[in-house]
């Protein structure tokens, strides 16, 4: 009896893990390898600027998340060759972000998504440089990034050569340092309240301030520290 | 002759039509826009920044909180790249549940946008009256999930419960009379002469000028380019089901209003064919409950946000926490084009431009 009972249980229990084995999983071993040299966009790419990429990789093998990193000399070459081909017309760059890596020596790392309303193709580019370099801005070919790179200047603190108007977005001019900085804490270092008192020190003199700021409306000298 | 000289005109961030925190300093000439900067950040809370700091699973409740007017897109974006970065790959009921109630979401989204553009360029009534049927959409989620705004539903790897009987013959109760509370909206609007004047011919962006700018969602729609990530990259079980991509022609406000007016009836179809083939099964697939993606899977995973494009790049290092969450709102990006949309136009325009880019300050600045 108790052993009829036994061998019922464990053939469910069989029954129940040859059902989940059968559930098809995409495992990320089981993709085909990629020939990452025969992919147009790289053949082209090495046939157009042969010393540009510095990398091919697919991260975490997941498929369409093919990664070219670029050397940042070329990347604005790169970029306007991939727009205006029209194999691949990427024509909307969807994200730019930037990312820091403190361990490595080129610490700051950009990354562009881009896609092809046209051809229905997507890209990851990357650039990396060091703390002291600045990356060519990507605003001349597509314009969306404008507002994208005053985002990575203002919270990854990346500075872009030739931008129309590199002022920080999301926080006020007055910040110190770039929050998305890996050494930066969560809780802040307290430039909310400084701004504050700073203000209520003497308030018309922060809304003079505040007035000139509006008025010259033009980008800050950006030779600010980044991350100190 | 009569002089006119600049003027600097301050628009906000607590101005009722800028829809929460918008800031736009506004040069002019006379009453003619000849120049804008957009001022935002007034509602930054630093997502990026906590998401590095909390394990995976308790980012959902952050994602709520982005464009919160549909909480259920943010939550489905977030879960869906965690799931791309970690293999995970969640049950068929959980997909379609998750369709449906994104579908609902959108309808909910739309009206609340109807219904706010509509009473900024002075029609009041319709702002009552969309109300009205997001309340019947908003009592589907609290039924389903206890939530009605912040919604908080979708987890990684499915969904924590399932639809309740008593959902369907209301949900089908409201699809069948949702139909006819649009051609309502309409008939206040559509053939409205004031609104007419209003909406034709202003804020136009070109087509080519919106891809470069970035625009996605209804308002790149409305300028004539037939692009849907539901279509142009299907996600979850959007290649099975039949829906249309409505598109404009001129990309003014008009062409973007009737865009997203026909956005809500290919949703009821949408909603319609979900509830035909949602098949019987698990809610929620097994996850580990220290989920630990592969060290250095990177993934950009994108939806069709009500707005437009939400896509979620997610850096993983290998540890619990995410080592780089990026936010790709799409209010963020599509306000960009405003300067351009309202170069030329009048103060009042501007209005009309801002209700028809459909912004949420709570994307915006992230």
């Amino acid at each position: 009896m108790d052993e009829k009972e036994r061998e019922e249980k464990i053939k469910a229990a069989q029954d129940a893990a040859a059902k989940r084995a059968a559930v098809p999983k995409p495992s990320p071993e089981a993709a085909p390898t990629l020939d990452v040299e025969a992919i147009p966009v790289v053949r082209r790419l090495r046939e157009a600027f042969p010393d540009a990429i510095r990398e091919v990789t697919v991260p975490g093998k997941i498929p369409d998340e093919l990664t070219l990193l670029i050397s940042a000399e070329k990347a604005l070459s790169v970029c306007r060759f991939l727009k205006e081909e029209p194999e691949f017309s990427f024509n909307y760059l969807a994200d730019l972000t930037g990312v820091h890596y403190p361990g490595r020596e080129e610490c700051l790392e950009v990354v562009y998504h881009l896609f092809s309303i046209k051809t229905r193709q997507r890209l990851r580019l990357k650039v990396r440089v060091r703390e002291e370099e600045a990356v060519e801005s990507v605003s001349s070919v597509w314009r969306t990034a404008n507002w994208h790179e005053r985002e990575a200047y203002d919270l990854v603190g990346i500075r872009f050569r030739n931008h129309p108007d590199l002022r920080r977005i999301l926080l006020p001019e007055e910040w110190e340092g770039h929050p998305l900085r890996r050494e930066y804490p969560v809780e802040g270092r307290g430039e909310g309240l400084r701004y504050v008192a700073h203000v209520l020190r003497d308030p018309e003199k922060a809304f003079r301030e505040f007035e000139e700021r509006q008025a010259s409306q033009k980008s800050p000298e950006v030779s600010q520290e980044g991350g100190e | 002759m009569l002089e006119t000289k600049e003027l600097i005109l301050n628009m906000g961030p607590q101005h009722p039509s800028t829809h929460g925190v918008l800031r736009l300093v506004l040069k002019l000439e006379g009453e003619t826009i000849v120049g804008t900067d957009v001022v935002i950040g007034y509602l930054h809370r630093g997502s990026e920044k906590i998401a590095e700091n909390i394990p995976y699973f308790e980012f959902v409740p952050y994602t709520d909180r982005l464009d919160y007017t549909a909480a259920l897109s943010s939550n489905l974006g977030y879960v869906m790249a965690v799931e791309k970065l970690s293999n995970i790959r969640p049950p068929e009921r959980a997909e379609y549940i998750r369709v449906i109630l994104t579908e609902f979401q959108r309808i909910a989204a739309h009206l609340v946008w109807l219904g706010t553009h509509a009473m900024d360029l002075g029609a009041m009534t319709v702002f009552l009256y969309c109300f009205r049927e997001r309340e019947t959409i908003l009592d589907f989620f609290e039924m389903i999930t206890g939530a009605r705004l912040t919604i908080n539903f979708f987890r990684i790897g499915g969904v924590p419960a399932d639809l309740p009987p008593q959902f369907f013959a209301r949900a089908w109760e409201f699809l069948e009379t949702f139909p006819d509370r649009i051609k309502e909206y309409e008939a206040l609007l559509t053939r409205n002469k004031i609104w007419l004047k209003r909406t034709k011919g202003v804020a136009v962006i070109s087509a080519e000028d919106a891809i470069d700018l970035g625009l996605t969602g209804p308002s790149l729609r409305g300028s004539g380019v037939s692009f849907d990530i539901r279509r142009a990259e299907p996600y979850s079980v959007y290649d099975r089901l039949q829906f249309d991509i409505p598109i404009g022609e001129k990309g003014d406000v008009f062409d973007r209003y009737m865009v997203r007016v026909e956005e809500m009836r290919q949703s009821i179809r949408i909603i319609r064919q979900g509830l035909e083939q949602i098949p019987e099964g698990d809610l929620i697939s097994r996850v580990p409950r220290k989920l630990k993606p592969p060290a250095g899977a990177e993934v950009y995973v994108r939806i069709e946000a009500p707005k437009g494009e939400l896509g979620f790049y997610i850096v993983s290092d290998g540890g619990e926490k995410p080592y780089r969450l990026k936010i790709r709102g799409p209010s963020f990006v599509n306000l960009q084009s405003l300067p351009l949309m309202v170069q030329g136009g009048l103060v009042a325009d501007v209005v009309a431009a801002i209700g028809s880019i459909d912004v949420v300050l709570g994307e915006v600045d992230r």
